[in-house]
């Protein structure tokens, strides 16, 4: 069953590119273009083992802990921790008006610098069972063969990428505050002059959208390395960043694009290539990027453009 | 006597130094429509600002029946009833009229004490948006007889149908007062005549309604008082029916001003640039251009006519080389040797060198010509920085050129070295015209020059180009205002959705026929003179 496998490893390692995209998308719709995702997602990470470390150290048998607190309480220490990462960015840009891409790129470069310096602290005792806790979910899944692995064999945080991707799809397209949102990229004068509030909107979703994102480095250490800690994160970080345009800014389309980032990401590890080969493949996702950059601008279709005014401050008195 | 709809006192704005408004009082009336009338920069968009939430007076009180009212953001405008139709339309392009009307509406709340824990889900079914949103909005349309498809795209849309969706959008939002910033300056004759139809329906149903306009004609038609503003003071405001075009211009411009464009009769007249079935197919694959042919004469001002954004500014690039020709041939003739050349074997750099020089002025001024962030010397600059031999650039001669262009257009700023973004869009408007005008071109395209600008200023520029024709320049004018290229032109050709359907002369035509030529109701034919 090498196909199974192979697309079981694909979806579950799409997560990481989900939470990040979906999360991207959101901020990018309010029109600022947060390019500290990859950091963010670093920060995601160590601040939720954080939270996993400070609750197995407080827990009575750290080897058995409860299954919902060990999930839950890094997961929220690692949406706010990200949040509040995004909370800087939306200062420094929505408040300040500086230029969104530096902004952005060094918010990557300090997210990264305080998780590689941070991790190092923090202890990872016992880990490998609270790891447990986020990939099983359905314990049935084992007796459904290959249906049952293709469905119901991933870690909680699987689901939770899928869900909040829809959600967002579905809060952007089909409620008020989701117009306004989107009102709120295209055109922040029009926003503004319709009464809404263009800070309130871009503070927002950045923070939120920072900490969905932070969420998909909580996946990477404590579901996919099962609690072993790498630096790498902030790689993911870009083609997390690289999926929102091959999504054209819609996270329903990210969950199946995050899932061919996923499989070209993991093919190199079920193709019999060498070292090399497999750094070759692993361009792919950046490569097919490009293709629909190029395929989206010469179709030129209006819906399928950036946010109009993506990386531009707004400021309401601006003669 | 018509009811107060609101009382400004003492209302003052300024930016850094600059006053934009100072101590105006203005008093706006129910089912009454006023002009607000000035010059460029005299605060006129500025004062209407205020009233909308844009920006915030720094003195002065607003009064609504009686009571202080303070508005610090448009959504206190609209609670207070206060819609505004801004110049730039204020819509997102990718959102159908229907959401770009419902943006930022006020939905009802349900509270918790009242409705117990249903309230949780009542707000949240308010917080959707509803399937039928567009039928509320389509009686408002059908009430004030105005026609436009609710679903379509903005950018699918014309700049009236845009308009349409503007002032539904503050009806909607249960707007008694109106503002309309220049609301014609991108209207047909026709399209005018429909909005001012609009207009006297919604005044009819008891709305105060102020519009900001530059026709003079226009005001005279339309409204029932005119409140003059000059260099940010209220200076008077006067019943429409007791008052004339030039009494206005005086108070406006505080002297007597002579509002006549001298038109010369064109002397040793002889054919400069003569354009011949030329098309031109944009990136869409859509021809901008059908088989238009024409010739522009030296000593002589071509008016254009059309619709804005109906191809001439694709035929001004055309010329100017900025634009590959799909078929047809461009040619010009030198002025001494009367010598053929074929425009479509040059460069744009060497059309540029024969002295065929375009100003254009978008919607947005600073489209193209300027960057908005250089200083007036720097783009002045632009044109002349090839010149000389040095690597290093020479100041002089463009700092000289700017003060020339400052002292003789009278255009308003600090110095030479402010950013051209921070000045204002009519002197903007003016370091552009007065940039191409210096470099003595042979044929002068002006396309909008006067977009925005105010009577004074608009009446240089026009001053400006019959001095260029009597020069023996070939000038072509694109303009909007069909009084001023009745009186300005020589000749005028009529464009119609990229083709020619008429050339008239300026002296006989009439205003409804090029009108009725320009949407292409009737194609007529005159023998060129």
């Amino acid at each position: 069953m090498g196909i199974i496998n192979f697309l079981t490893a694909a979806i579950r390692f799409s997560t990481v590119f989900l939470f990040g995209s979906t999360g991207e998308s959101l901020t990018e719709k309010s029109g600022n273009l947060n390019l500290g995702i990859p950091g963010t997602m670093c920060v995601g990470a160590v601040f939720g083992i954080l939270g996993e470390s400070l609750y197995l150290s407080a827990c009575a048998d750290p080897t058995n802990p409860n299954p919902f607190l060990a999930v839950f309480i890094p997961l929220i220490f690692s949406f706010c921790g990200a949040g509040l990462l995004g909370l800087l960015n939306s200062f420094l840009t929505t408040t300040l008006r500086c230029n969104q891409n530096v902004t952005g790129l060094t918010i990557t470069t300090f997210g990264v610098g305080l998780t590689n310096f941070l991790g190092n602290y923090i202890d990872r005792s016992n880990f490998n069972y609270a790891s447990k806790c986020f990939t099983t979910v359905f314990p049935f899944a084992s007796d459904l063969g290959w249906f049952g692995q293709l469905f119901f064999s991933y870690g909680i945080l699987v689901y939770l990428a899928i869900v909040i991707a829809i959600l967002v799809s579905w809060f952007l397209n089909k409620t008020r505050a989701g117009l306004h949102l989107r009102a709120v990229g295209e055109n922040p004068a029009t926003a503004d002059a319709a009464g809404l509030s263009v800070t309130k909107y871009r503070y927002l979703a950045t923070s939120i959208g920072s900490g969905i994102a932070g969420l998909g480095g909580l996946f990477y250490i404590m579901d996919y390395l099962t609690g072993a800690w790498e630096y790498s994160i902030d790689a993911m970080g870009w083609l997390a960043v690289a999926l929102v345009i091959f999504s054209v800014w819609r996270p329903n389309v990210g969950i199946l694009g995050s899932i061919l980032f996923g499989a070209l990401y993991m093919a190199p590890y079920f193709l019999n290539v060498n070292f090399a080969q497999q750094e070759l493949v692993k361009m792919i996702p950046f490569i097919v990027t490009i293709v629909v950059l190029i395929f989206t601008s010469i179709r030129n279709k209006k819906e399928n453009q950036p946010p109009q005014s993506l990386g531009v401050s707004y400021f309401r008195e601006e003669r | 006597m018509n009811t107060v709809a609101i009382e400004l006192k003492k209302i003052s704005k300024y930016f850094g130094k600059v006053v934009a408004n100072k101590d105006i009082d203005l008093t706006i009336y129910n089912n009454e429509i006023l002009s607000v009338l000035g010059e460029n920069g005299c605060g006129k968009t500025t004062l209407m600002n205020m009233l909308s939430g844009i920006y915030y007076p720094d003195a002065g009180q607003m009064f609504m029946n009686g009571q202080e009212v303070v508005i610090r953001s448009p959504r206190d405008a609209y609670s207070l009833g206060i819609g505004m139709v801004h110049q730039h339309f204020k819509l997102v392009n990718v959102f159908s009229a229907v959401d770009n009307i419902i943006l930022g509406e006020d939905v009802q709340r349900f509270s918790i004490k009242e409705h117990g824990i249903k309230a949780l889900w009542k707000n949240f079914k308010a917080g959707l948006l509803d399937k039928n949103r567009h039928k509320k909005i389509q009686a408002i349309a059908d009430k004030y007889g105005f026609s436009i498809d609710l679903n379509k795209k903005v950018y699918e849309m014309s700049v009236s149908e845009k308009q349409t969706v503007e002032i539904i959008k503050v009806l909607y939002r249960g707007a008694n007062l109106l503002i309309l910033d220049e609301p014609t300056a991108v209207l047909t004759p026709q399209e005018t005549e429909k909005l001012f139809q609009v207009l006297r329906n919604m005044k009819a149903d008891g709305k105060a309604i102020v519009i900001i306009t530059h026709k003079l004609n226009e005001v005279m038609a339309i409204s029932d008082k005119v409140a003059v503003l000059r260099k940010g003071e209220h200076i008077a405001t006067v019943d429409t029916s007791k008052t004339n075009e030039k009494k206005l211009t005086e108070m406006m411009v505080g002297k007597k001003v002579s509002l006549n464009i001298h038109r010369g009769t064109p002397k040793n007249v002889q054919d400069r640039l003569v354009v011949n079935n030329v098309s031109v197919v944009n990136e869409e694959g859509k021809k901008v251009l059908d088989d238009v042919s024409f010739t522009a004469k030296a000593g002589e001002i071509l008016g254009i006519a059309g619709i804005a954004g109906r191809g001439q500014r694709e035929l001004l690039e055309a010329v100017a080389g900025l634009q590959n020709l799909h078929n047809g041939q461009i040619a010009y003739f030198e002025p001494e040797t009367n010598n053929e050349i074929d425009l479509q074997k040059l460069t744009p750099t060497q059309i540029r060198e024969l002295g065929v020089r375009l100003s254009f002025v978008p919607e947005d001024r600073l489209g193209m010509g300027l960057v908005g962030n250089m200083d007036i010397v720097d783009n002045v600059m632009l044109r002349s920085y090839k010149k000389g031999k040095s690597v290093f650039v020479d100041r002089e001669p463009p700092r000289n050129l700017s003060e020339r262009i400052i002292e003789e257009l009278e255009v308003v700023t600090p110095s030479t070295h402010t950013p051209v973004r921070r000045l204002s869009g009519g002197n903007v408007q003016k370091i552009l015209v007065g940039r191409e005008i210096a470099s003595a071109p042979t044929v002068l395209m002006a396309a909008y020059p006067v977009r925005g600008l105010d009577i004074n200023s608009s009446y240089t520029i026009y001053n400006l180009l019959n001095q260029q024709k009597e020069n023996g320049v070939a000038v072509i004018f694109v303009g909007e205002d069909l009084d001023v290229l009745l009186e300005l032109c020589d000749r005028i050709l009529v464009v119609c959705a990229g083709k020619v359907t008429g050339v008239v002369d300026g002296r006989t035509a009439q205003k409804e026929q090029i009108g009725l030529m320009m949407t292409g109701e009737i194609a007529k034919e005159v023998q060129n003179g």
